[in-house]
């Protein structure tokens, strides 16, 4: 059974692995890692740029390869599943089949330059862990967003669609919502229900961790000792991993619902 | 006892045991050497004009009530000694020097530990306070004096010193035309330095940092401040310097690095901010709108938060050939300077402004997003401040 899933995801794996878009995607990585670390000067301004691509560029490439390779694989998906093979392997197959090599692009893209970047300043290291780390969960979440809405949507438009529309909310729109309660709300303090708003997208809580790492001196304001009192810390850190996890699962689990019902 | 050249040596056991007795002993101008030891006396007096000089370091210790070396004749040097012990008080200032109305004096080469002033200057003229080192012993706000602290003086130099852990690290009230070269002042629990009342002074390749307020400079003209360090001066209300009802002042050449905010205008007019380069802080720059006239040009802001932040949509000072890392201009007649101005204050540092748990959204895409429409078509942001000419390459760095 175990062994089933692991050569579904084997299989999967050295698919998107051979494709060529995530060759180039991988490339596209390590040019803007060596180019920031090159020509920003300094290795910790590097990564401070790459923050953004951390942020947005990533998932998009999660969301949008995950989709499209979901609705090319449904050929052999259905093969699969006139054998004897679980669905629950045909399914956990393909998600690990997905996410695995997306985040070893990832992590060979960006962590590799930053790597021989580390070499000369050893200060570094922690923020190129923690750049990685919310990388690698990011990956993780938007590969499950991905996969579920594929599943889903019979379309491929649509369902392609839909996981943008994903992308787009966790990125901008939600934010924007924030701000909108805010500048309605403005004399109340409000800093405890944006802090519980800011937990529940994972955009967010990324962001929130990063800028706490390299950003931090604008976050020690009045207002920014609050937030940083919640999500720095060990506690903060973990509640912030837990909380990505948990972001990751629950699409995990829903796709996994979708794809036991459907009727290939 | 005394030789010939005027020379008294004070050694534990000798005839000469302590300092008060040589000081009794000694005439205008002798020179009064102390061996290394240490010497718990009454409250010692200095009231001719004498030269101290401790050999092997000596260590004075106070009962702690009471300030342990008091000055009150002219021409007085001290040096090579170290003096410790004086407990906090609410209604004296004991010290570990007092210096009072005295002029021509030195202080130098001078250890001070666990006191609750320093070195305390009254009414005093040309002097010379260089190379000591003022550590405290990190009490409370409360219960912590300021390592150096002049009060209604005049050309005094200071210089070369350490001063750590106290409430203020330098402190001037009501002094005028004097030097502050190349101190150190560190971990005090307000500010670095702190000045009142203190017209025509020089300060001058000073540093710094991780104090509780940053620096701050407050009701003065004709102040200059070149080549210091503000760095790493963080807390909820802590800046890099602190400018108040400052006036016809020239800041240059001075680096402003990791600060919550790095500099702040308040009520400051006609300061002229020069080639200064302010990086990573919180806020690089924030301008009440009760500042006028002030100039700020040939600066760089390289990797801030906020690079100016100010209350009002008006604007009554002068942005010009800054070098700003936000800016996306472009230099087709290549002179140097981008052709399209560059707006400094982000929309969303207005934001913040009136709504400070939007500081959460910060580097968020959503933000950049309005940050980009706003500086197309200015609508909310103030609109005279503007640097028409940005500079597109980092000008040289001070250091």
């Amino acid at each position: 059974m175990r062994g089933a899933t692991r050569r579904i995801i084997a299989t999967h794996a050295t698919n998107v692995g051979r494709s060529r878009w995530l060759l180039v995607y991988t490339g596209l990585l390590a040019l803007a890692a060596v180019l920031l670390v090159w020509l920003g000067g300094s290795a910790a301004r590097a990564l401070v740029s790459l923050i953004n691509v951390v942020l947005l560029l990533v998932p998009l490439m999660a969301v949008v390869f995950g989709t499209l390779y979901v609705y090319n694989a449904r050929e052999f998906t259905e093969l699969l599943l006139t054998q004897p093979v679980e669905r629950d392997a045909a399914y956990f197959g393909l998600v690990g089949g997905l996410a695995v090599p997306l985040v070893v692009a990832f992590l060979v893209g960006v962590g590799v330059p930053l790597g021989f970047a580390a070499f000369s300043d050893l200060t570094i290291l922690p923020g190129i862990v923690a750049l990685l780390g919310v990388g690698t969960l990011l990956v993780l979440v938007f590969t499950a967003f991905a996969v579920a809405l594929a599943v889903r949507v019979e379309d491929r438009a649509w369902g392609l669609g839909a996981a943008l529309l994903v992308w787009l909310v966790c990125t901008v729109i939600y934010d924007g919502l924030i701000l909108l309660l805010l500048a309605t709300v403005r004399d109340r303090p409000l800093e405890i229900p944006v802090l519980v708003m800011t937990m529940l997208n994972p955009i967010d809580v990324a962001r929130i961790q990063l800028l706490l790492t390299f950003d931090i001196a604008a976050l020690l304001g009045y207002t920014g000792t609050v937030y940083e009192r919640v999500f720095s810390g060990l506690l903060g850190r973990s509640l912030a991993v837990v909380v990505l996890l948990v972001c990751a699962m629950v699409p995990l689990l829903v796709g996994r619902f979708w794809f036991r019902r459907k009727d290939f | 006892m005394i030789d010939l050249l005027g020379t008294i040596v004070v050694k534990a056991g000798s005839a000469v045991p302590t300092l008060s007795a040589a000081l009794a002993l000694a005439r205008p101008h002798d020179t009064v050497v102390v061996e290394a030891g240490r010497y718990a006396e009454p409250p010692i007096e200095v009231t001719r004009p004498v030269v101290i000089l401790g050999r092997g370091r000596p260590v004075f210790v106070g009962r702690g009530d009471h300030t342990v070396i008091r000055v009150t004749a002219d021409s007085v040097t001290i040096a090579g000694i170290a003096v410790e012990r004086v407990l906090p008080s609410n209604v004296a200032e004991p010290s570990a020097i007092r210096l009072d109305s005295v002029a021509h004096c030195r202080v130098a080469d001078v250890e001070v530990r666990d006191s609750f002033f320093g070195i305390y200057g009254s009414a005093v003229e040309s002097c010379l306070i260089e190379n000591n080192r003022v550590v405290g012993p990190g009490r409370s706000e409360q219960e912590s004096g300021n390592a150096i602290h002049l009060w209604s003086s005049r050309d005094v130099t200071v210089r070369g010193n350490v001063v750590e852990r106290y409430r203020d690290g330098i402190y001037l009230e009501f002094v005028t035309g004097s030097r502050l070269e190349g101190n150190r002042s560190r971990d005090n629990r307000r500010f670095g330095l702190h000045f009142m009342f203190s017209d025509d002074c020089l300060y001058q390749e000073n540093q710094f940092s991780r104090n509780g307020a940053g620096v701050a400079v407050m009701y003065s003209k004709q102040v200059r401040m070149v080549a210091n360090r503000f760095e790493h001066n963080r807390g909820q209300a802590a800046y890099g310097l602190l400018l108040k009802d400052i006036t016809d002042s020239r800041l240059e050449k001075n680096v402003f690095d990791a600060n919550t905010i790095a500099l702040y205008f308040e009520a400051a007019n006609r300061v002229e901010a020069v080639e200064n380069h302010f990086s990573s802080n919180g806020w690089a720059i924030r301008m009440l709108a009760n500042s006028e006239a002030n100039v700020v040009t040939g600066n760089a802001f390289v990797g801030n938060g906020f690079d100016v932040s100010t209350n009002s949509r008006s604007n009554a000072s002068r942005f010009d050939g800054n070098f700003w890392d936000r800016y996306r201009g472009y230099d087709l007649d290549r002179d140097g300077f981008g052709d399209a101005p560059f707006r400094p204050v982000r929309l969303f540092s207005l934001v913040v402004e009136q709504n400070e748990p939007s500081l959460i959204l910060l580097r968020s895409a959503f933000v950049d997003l309005l940050d980009a429409a706003e500086r197309v078509l200015p609508i909310l942001t103030p609109e005279t401040l503007v640097d028409r000419r940005p500079l597109l390459a980092m000008p040289g760095r001070s250091r």
